[in-house]
């Protein structure tokens, strides 16, 4: 999708404000609404993209105007009746419909085993490979209405493979279906003149982890 | 797709108080019993207190200091750094990248906030901000420039934009006059930043 959260090589956005002796949180609420993303995530009813998904498809507007945590919650609110974990009149009432409690599925013993365990993406290959380090490679000039990692400011754009990472998990389809088959991976490294023309302003070059669907030969 | 049912609900309306939505959240999720608010407490712990950027340290100091570490460190960074019991959620798969003499990495998540969570923590405001994902694969000299780094004009810069699962950790140069120090003392040293590559690692005054 096209939208704000795409922002490599946009303008305007302002200087970078370090902030010295940061907190971890800014409020003890950015700490619970982790938490409780990560905690509901542990149901299972979507997976890591669809979430990613979800922050990316809040109104334009919404999103620019929203703290990082902000957006995290706004997404989680939808994923939650999108999926059936409450209804939209439980979550603008703030009371339980009456049905049957659940059972949590994270509770705190297993904390710090689901941490440490993740979520790995690689699979098992299926297939040989079509590329290789060192190939030069053209990224496809694709502009889905959903979730792609394929950033517009890399579209249609030539480069050469630095690492070759094996099957993972493809988000951009595992964002719409759960069990979305894996693809090749790969580190795929532009020149900064190739991305941005006369006004790269760096000698150097910028690498961004594409699959094999995003690719084709040059 | 996308989303003809999306988020209508915000558009007409001011987003309320984030800290009295997240608690009415919470309260809702426990009573209907979709979370358990100890484990709310355990998440918050590991990253408040447990994990952070002293990971990402110490497996820096190591490469620094043990050449058979750094070779391992290159040909499996997941497995190297699991070797300190660091890995998990959002480090699943691991590459480190190393600066050298001309050649300066800087990571990024354009799309997102992607970040290396067990060894350097949650990622810091900046990390996250428009300014910061927009600009450094366009400028990063400018970026650099704000964090008050400035590195010589023929120094490449190799921007890694995060678009995957696969995480980053910049491997700053280990700074001259850092002979003596040991793993941890040099470990001391080695900034969030510097891995991140907004930063370079200062030898000690």
């Amino acid at each position: 999708m096209n939208g704000p959260h795409d922002m490599g090589g946009e303008q305007n956005y302002g200087p970078v404000r370090p902030e010295p002796e940061e907190p971890i949180f800014h409020a003890e609420w950015e700490a619970r609404a982790l938490a409780i993303t990560l905690a509901v995530g542990a149901h299972g009813r979507w997976n890591i993209d669809m979430s990613r998904f979800a922050r990316e498809a809040l109104p334009p507007a919404l999103y620019l105007n929203s703290t990082y945590y902000e957006r995290w919650i706004a997404a989680l609110e939808h994923l939650m009746v999108k999926h059936g974990l409450l209804t939209a009149e439980e979550l603008s009432s703030g009371r339980p419909d009456g049905g049957a409690k659940a059972t949590p599925p994270l509770v705190a013993e297993r904390v710090p085993e689901v941490l440490a365990t993740g979520g790995p993406t690689s699979r098992p290959a299926r297939r040989v490979p079509q590329f290789g380090v060192g190939d030069r490679v053209r990224t496809r000039n694709l502009h889905p209405a959903t979730h792609t990692r394929l950033p517009k400011y890399a579209r249609g754009k030539t480069g050469e493979i630095v690492l070759a990472h094996g099957p993972h998990v493809f988000a951009d389809a595992s964002a719409l279906a759960a069990d979305a088959p894996a693809e090749p991976l790969y580190a795929v490294r532009f020149a900064a003149d190739e991305l941005w023309g006369p006004d790269a302003r760096f000698r150097g070059s910028v690498t961004l982890d594409l699959w094999e669907p995003h690719l084709e030969r040059t | 797709m996308p989303h003809d049912d999306h988020h209508d609900d915000h558009r007409h309306q001011i987003p309320p108080d984030p800290a009295l939505r997240v608690k009415a959240l919470e309260t809702l999720l426990s009573e209907k019993g979709l979370i358990d608010p100890a484990a709310l407490d355990a998440i918050i712990e590991t990253y408040a207190e447990k994990v952070g950027p002293k990971n990402g340290a110490a497996v820096v100091a190591r490469a620094w200091t043990d050449p058979a570490y750094l070779e391992r460190l290159r040909a499996d960074a997941t497995a190297a750094i699991a070797e300190f019991g660091f890995g998990g959620r959002q480090g699943e798969h691991m590459v480190a990248v190393e600066n050298a003499p001309g050649v300066h990495n800087v990571v990024v998540c354009t799309l997102c906030s992607c970040y290396p969570w067990p060894v350097l923590g949650l990622p810091p405001v900046w990390y996250k901000s428009e300014a910061y994902r927009s600009r450094v694969v366009i400028d990063p000299r400018g970026v650099l420039g704000d964090f008050g780094l400035t590195l010589p004009e023929e120094t490449e810069i190799r921007v890694w934009d995060s678009t995957a699962e696969i995480r980053y950790l910049v491997i700053p140069e280990r700074p001259a006059g850092t002979e003596g120090m040991d793993a941890e003392a040099l470990a001391g040293l080695v900034s969030r930043d510097a891995m991140i590559g907004t930063a370079v690692v200062e030898a000690p005054a």
